[in-house]
């Protein structure tokens, strides 16, 4: 699952997108809304997108690889 | 904030300087008793928060207290430059013998208070400075220090005020200076300060205007007074550009952008940090660019916000571009306003680049900001542009060619 803002994207993998305290736990941690709880799946808020703070938040607490913030308005490149 | 005539006697009135037998009322019949208990011919005042009373109508002499009613009557349903009066101030016709000027403003550029005394009073101050600057006496004093009496009679002598005059001045000067300080007032001003056939001193008018941040640290004094939490006591009311600047920024908690103040040029900005606002203010205005408007952003706020603040600049009618500029940040993130006014502009059907004359913004994740600004062709500075600097590009950009 990817949704885009204007200058900020983020990708969830599909293969954890339904991990129900994945989806708790981003949503807990993102501290500007961007994730939510959709019944026990990872949710992207896509007009929250371009709020993001780049915190990494997000990584931290999924899997490695399994969230990716893009940065669009840097040829996508992905916050490490 | 500024206070009616009748509140700025009151608060002269608590610093212990002499006032007349005056009496504030909203009710013609109540204007007639007061006269009555003042007992002689009286002025009937209109209290209104603007200038140009007296050629409105808004000041006229009674003889007796039925035409002091009528006279009341009269000026309360009177409207002076758009304002309603609160009420009338009925003031006995004092046998004035000279009318003298004490006041006390708050120098901006010396950051201290100045005091200012005429012996020529019931003029503007202004017009004595300039027709006889040797009857206009002015000195600076500490604001943190105690006041002391030789202040006073330092200034009222340098106007060649001397004797018995100088003796009743000094302690009336002194009050007013402490009044001042006390008060956190911007403007404490007697005009006229009157002498009396008898030789006494009496306040004849005030004006005050208290530093609007200061208002909670004088709760008790404005509850006495009367003065509402909601009344803003601006110069002016707001305009609905400035109400929609209001709203943006209570939107949301986070940040400031906000405080807008609606001028009538070309050139909308979005601009603070640390007092940068004031600073790249006057800088446009140097350079001989025509703000559409003041305001302040800082304190980090979101994207949304910023972008809000951006919109409705960006929206004013007149407005050909917009700077964007600030201070050097550390709290703000210069990469959040980067977006916010890209957003506006995009959201508007704007090409950033063409509408933002520059975007100098140091400080905070800049890098970033700079990546997102290069990408949509915005014209950007660094720490390296002053704000002057980058004042004076924007204003060459809207006048498309060479600033003073």
């Amino acid at each position: 699952m990817r949704k885009d803002g204007t200058f900020i994207g983020v990708e969830v993998d599909d293969a954890v997108a339904g991990d129900a305290a994945l989806a708790a736990k981003l949503r807990e941690v993102c501290p500007v809304d961007i994730y939510s709880d959709a019944d026990g799946r990872v949710d992207i808020v896509e007009g929250n997108l371009d709020e993001c703070v780049l915190c990494r938040l997000c990584l931290d607490a999924s899997p490695a690889g399994t969230v990716k913030v893009l940065k669009l308005y840097d040829n996508e490149a992905v916050l490490a | 904030m500024r206070f009616f005539e009748y509140e700025a006697r009151e608060i002269v009135k608590r610093a212990g300087i002499p006032v007349t037998d005056y009496g504030f009322t909203t009710d013609a019949s109540e204007a007639r008793s007061i006269a009555e208990r003042i007992g002689g011919p009286t002025v009937i005042k209109s209290q209104v928060l603007t200038g140009g009373r007296m050629k409105a109508g808004g000041v006229k002499f009674a003889d007796t207290p039925e035409e002091a009613e009528q006279h009341a009557a009269d000026i309360l349903q009177l409207e002076i430059n758009g304002h309603q009066p609160r009420g009338v101030l009925v003031d006995p016709k004092a046998e004035v013998e000279q009318e003298f000027y004490a006041g006390v403003v708050w120098d901006g550029t010396r950051k201290r208070p100045v005091m200012i005394f005429s012996p020529v009073g019931g003029i503007d101050i202004e017009q004595v400075a300039e027709e006889q600057p040797d009857k206009v006496g002015r000195r600076h004093f500490s604001n943190i220090l105690p006041f002391g009496d030789f202040e006073a009679k330092e200034v009222i002598a340098s106007t060649g005020v001397t004797g018995s005059d100088l003796n009743k001045l000094v302690p009336i000067v002194t009050r007013l200076a402490r009044l001042f300080v006390d008060n956190d007032m911007t403007l404490a001003e007697i005009n006229p300060l009157g002498k009396l056939k008898d030789g006494s001193f009496v306040a004849l008018d005030a004006h005050m205007d208290m530093e609007n941040e200061a208002r909670g640290r004088h709760k008790k004094l404005l509850k006495d007074l009367g003065v509402g939490d909601e009344e803003t006591r601006q110069a002016r009311e707001a305009t609905e550009f400035e109400l929609a600047g209001e709203a943006v920024d209570a939107a949301s908690h986070r940040g400031v952008a906000g405080n807008v103040t609606e001028f009538d040029g070309d050139l909308g900005l979005v601009i603070g940090a640390g007092g940068g606002s004031l600073t790249l203010f006057d800088a446009v205005r140097k350079y001989g660019g025509r703000p559409a408007n003041y305001c302040e952003i800082g304190g980090n706020p979101s994207v949304e916000k910023a972008k809000g603040l951006a919109k409705l600049v960006l929206s004013k009618p007149g407005v050909d571009k917009i700077a964007v500029m600030m201070s050097i940040v550390s709290n703000t993130r210069v990469d959040i306003v980067a977006r916010g006014v890209i957003a506006a502009c995009l959201e508007l059907g704007f090409d950033p680049a063409e509408k933002i004359a520059i975007f100098r913004i140091p400080g905070a994740w800049e890098e970033e900001g700079f990546k997102i600004l290069e990408k949509y062709g915005v014209e950007y500075a660094d720490r390296s542009v002053s704000m002057h600097e980058a004042a004076r590009r924007a204003v060459e950009k809207i006048q498309g060619g060479v600033t003073a």
